[in-house]
């Protein structure tokens, strides 16, 4: 017994003698020599943008690897990276594109407008995955009359196609198997990818712009919310790019060790009905379920303090912004009454499908709650994640459901009424196209405010809250952006003091 | 003895060739679809049509399965639908994780549930026998992911002696820093793994302990300890090491909540994954490699039973005693 507990005792020191080269994780030195670790929870699925690669190759390559013709900038403006120049006819047909001098590609290859052509047809091809492919189904045409010139005709015009371009990467069109390797122009390059793990960029000398400051960027990846505020808090990784539980921080808030950045969001929650299927073909039934709902109350017990309440698809940044939230507000007795005028005052039972991740299941039990004290039953059906593409996205057999919709400037989709919530009103699909084929800016942000204010008085969805963005980085750790535009992180300006 | 092992290895390989087609069968029954993993909220008709076709999911399900055992027996195991990287080396390298995780919790399980059961068994009267037969009770009742969580937030993230998850980017490069990533996993494996060893160990201590040949030989003359360390420990082994086999298979995949908690990039996370966006190419080698590892310990824990017991090897020839 003696020399077991010996042996116990022995090991325990040991194991305790080895962990002391534990803690410090892989971020050392200061200055240009600085590795930065960033934790997120979005690792890529491939490293393609076309191919299906997701919102975690967003995240780590563009920007970094990859840039484009223009760079959406976390203060949400486009500005010109690899056009030097761009000129537009006055039709609004024809634009064309004056390519940088002295880029070139991380395998050395130099930029030309081949490249560029075969980026943007890579976006349109048949088999592309991106997600802007039906943005650009208006290019009728892409010429390379040079080296440095592209010319590309629309079949009508499009305001959005400068901003369209921000997504798009320019890539070698030598380069071959882009999903698993890259060969863009960004100031990093891919050092690995350890796939469950880590992604790393290291910073790269030919850069034709300012380089990098700091030599190596590690993008460390997690599945468990928990266990990535436990990275930041044992100083593995420096950055988490974007908080999802709101639990974790209360550890970081009145901490100085931390900067907790609440930054703009373009998440919406959703409870999206579908339109076209009773009861919520009916206006007045939606805008009873809108109003039966506190949706401050809603935010405040997921959130807290962040987060912000909206009235329509909109969020703040977006140039059309209005604050639509008293058009459905709060009032279960305004909703008693409407769903008595819609001929349901017994109220109705409906099937809500909620997928299986956070924070879907909460927010259903909460609609449940508040619905039934309007006479609505609501049986909530949990899916997975592939289970909704399958069932409510492709075959819209759903009645209502919740998503999360990250994309700014996404209140065309209402203009669209083939789109899965199927919202039909002819109206709004003019003023989207019209908006869309606006000479000016003025009059496209008053043509989508009008297509705004219609789908918020239509309710054609629940608009249930806006996500915070909110970064959380360890206080010597300074130049990173706090918006998120997209998941975009763009790591270049990132230093350690 | 050789015609015994003979036999054995050909229904080793049978039962590996009735499990693949099975598993692959049984995958594409599933409800759920590949080609949905690549997808985004704006696809068109033409990118859904265009990931059903790059899945393969229109071909005749004979010609899929023709191509992907055809690939396995060149020991080429196809590429993710998703991510379009080989199986076989990504199954390598998060081998380089779940192998040594499985097998150093495996060995401080046994260690554990040796010590544990055996004092608790030849102790059963003492306190610190009963206590011991309670805690492996408790550590059979406990959640794995609960002791994880919670070995995390006292020794990592309170004390700050190991690293609250993650492992090296250099993988083995540096052993030291390997260990000491494992270390916790490790730990919460074995706790829960050594309370159900435990018990086995002790009911198959108390046994031997109340036996007949035990009783003769101390009547001979042997010491307690010697008796039982030259006549009871190969009885007792019989019934322990089928446990070990079993032990030890399940907590190959089985380490999957670990993997999560700790975010250690091995096999069950991989598995996870490729089971949510129905990556059939991943699933299919995960298993292959999953049901050889059960395959080949039962093979061998089949073995060492009858190395250690005799009577096992002469019953099974069918003659009697020899």
């Amino acid at each position: 017994m003696k020399r077991t507990i010996g042996l116990v005792a022995l090991s325990v020191a040991a194991a305790v003698a080895l962990a002391g080269c534990a803690g410090g994780g892989g971020s050392s030195a200061t200055g240009d020599d600085a590795t930065i670790a960033v934790g997120s929870l979005y690792e890529p699925q491939n490293l393609s943008n076309t191919g299906g690669g997701g919102q975690g190759v967003t995240e780590a390559f563009t920007g970094n690897v990859y840039e484009g013709l223009y760079r959406l900038t976390d203060d949400g403006e486009v500005e010109p990276v690899l056009a030097a120049d761009s000129t537009v006819s006055d039709d609004g047909l024809t634009y064309t594109f004056t390519l940088k001098d002295g880029v070139t590609f991380h395998s050395g290859d130099p930029l030309t407008s081949a490249d560029v052509k075969s980026s943007i047809e890579a976006v349109t091809a048949e088999d592309s995955q991106s997600a802007r492919k039906s943005s650009f189904a208006v290019i009728s045409g892409i010429a390379t009359p040079d080296d440095k010139t592209v010319v590309i005709t629309l079949s009508e015009r499009s305001i959005s196609f400068i901003y369209n371009l921000s997504y798009v990467w320019i890539v070698n069109d030598a380069a071959k198997d882009l999903k698993t390797t890259e060969d863009g122009t960004g100031p990093y390059t891919l050092g690995d990818w350890k796939r469950g793990s880590t992604l790393s960029l290291e910073r790269w000398d030919d850069y034709w712009g300012e380089p990098a400051k700091n030599a190596e960027v590690v993008f460390t990846y997690f599945t468990d919310a928990t266990a990535l505020s436990n990275a930041l808090v044992t100083k593995q990784i420096d950055i988490i790019t974007s908080v999802q539980s709101p639990d974790q921080l209360s550890q970081f808030t009145d901490n100085a060790d931390y900067v907790v950045s609440d930054g703009d969001s373009t998440t919406k929650e959703l409870l999206a009905f579908n339109d076209r299927v009773a009861p919520f073909d009916q206006a007045l039934v939606r805008k009873a379920v809108y109003s039966a709902i506190d949706t401050k109350k809603l935010l405040s017990s997921i959130w807290g303090d962040y987060g912000t309440l909206i009235g329509s698809m909109v969020p703040p940044t977006d140039p059309w912004y209005e604050d639509l939230t008293q058009v459905n507000p709060y009032d279960p007795e305004l909703a008693k009454q409407q769903l008595a005028e819609a001929g349901f005052a017994d109220g109705f039972t409906f099937t809500l499908d909620t997928p299986s991740y956070d924070p879907h299941p909460a927010v259903a039990e909460f609609l449940q709650s508040e619905l039934a004290k309007v006479g609505i039953t609501v049986e909530i059906n949990t899916i997975s994640a592939d289970e909704w593409y399958s069932k409510v996205f492709k075959e819209r057999d759903f009645q209502a459901t919740l998503q999360e919709h990250v994309n700014d400037r996404d209140v065309v989709w209402y203009g669209n009424p083939d789109f899965y919530w199927g919202y039909d009103n002819p109206e709004v699909t003019q003023w989207v196209s019209e908006a869309e084929q606006a000479t000016t800016t003025e009059e496209q942000t008053a043509k989508l405010k009008l297509v705004n204010e219609q789908i918020a008085e239509d309710a054609a969805s629940v608009w249930l809250y806006l996500y915070p963005q909110i970064v959380v980085a360890a206080s010597d750790v300074s130049g990173y952006g706090v918006n998120g535009l997209n998941s975009q992180f763009f790591v270049a300006d990132i230093v350690r003091k | 003895m050789l015609a015994y092992l003979l036999r054995r290895s050909a229904f080793l390989v049978v039962s590996f060739l009735v499990a693949m087609t099975v598993l692959f069968v049984l995958l594409r029954l599933l409800p759920g679809d590949p080609s949905n993993a690549l997808l985004s909220v704006n696809a068109t008709q033409e990118q859904i049509d265009a990931a059903r076709e790059q899945v393969g999911a229109d071909r005749p399900l004979g010609e899929q399965f023709a191509a992907w055992f055809g690939g396995v027996l060149t020991l080429d195991l196809g590429s993710s639908f998703v991510s379009s990287l080989p199986v076989g080396p990504e199954i390598a390298s998060r081998l380089q994780v779940t192998v040594p995780l499985t097998l150093l919790a495996f060995l401080l399980a046994v260690v554990l549930a040796l010590m544990a059961g055996v004092v608790s068994a030849l102790r059963a009267d003492r306190w610190y026998g009963i206590a011991l037969s309670g805690l492996s009770q408790l550590g059979i009742a406990v959640p794995v992911f609960w002791v994880g969580i919670l070995l995390v937030s006292v020794f990592a993230v309170t004390l700050r002696l190991f690293p609250s998850g993650g492992f090296p980017r250099d993988d083995w490069a540096d052993p030291a820093a390997a260990l000491t990533s494992l270390a916790l996993p490790v730990i919460t494996i074995a706790i829960v793994m050594s309370a159900s060893i435990t018990r086995y160990v002790r009911s198959a201590t108390l046994d031997v302990v109340g036996s007949d040949y035990l009783r003769s030989a101390r009547a001979q003359g042997a010491g307690f300890g010697e008796a039982l360390l030259r006549h009871g420990a190969r009885n007792a082994a019989v019934p322990v090491v089928a446990i070990l086999g079993i032990e030890l298979a399940t907590t190959f995949l089985g380490a999957v909540v670990v993997e999560s908690v700790f975010s250690l990039p091995g096999l069950g996370s991989m598995l996870l994954t490729a089971i949510q966006q129905h990556d059939y190419p991943n699933i299919q080698g995960i298993l292959l490699v999953s049901t050889l590892v059960v395959l080949l310990t039962g093979f061998v824990a089949d073995i060492a039973q009858r190395l250690i017991d005799p009577r096992l090897r002469t019953s099974i020839s069918g003659n009697g005693l020899r």
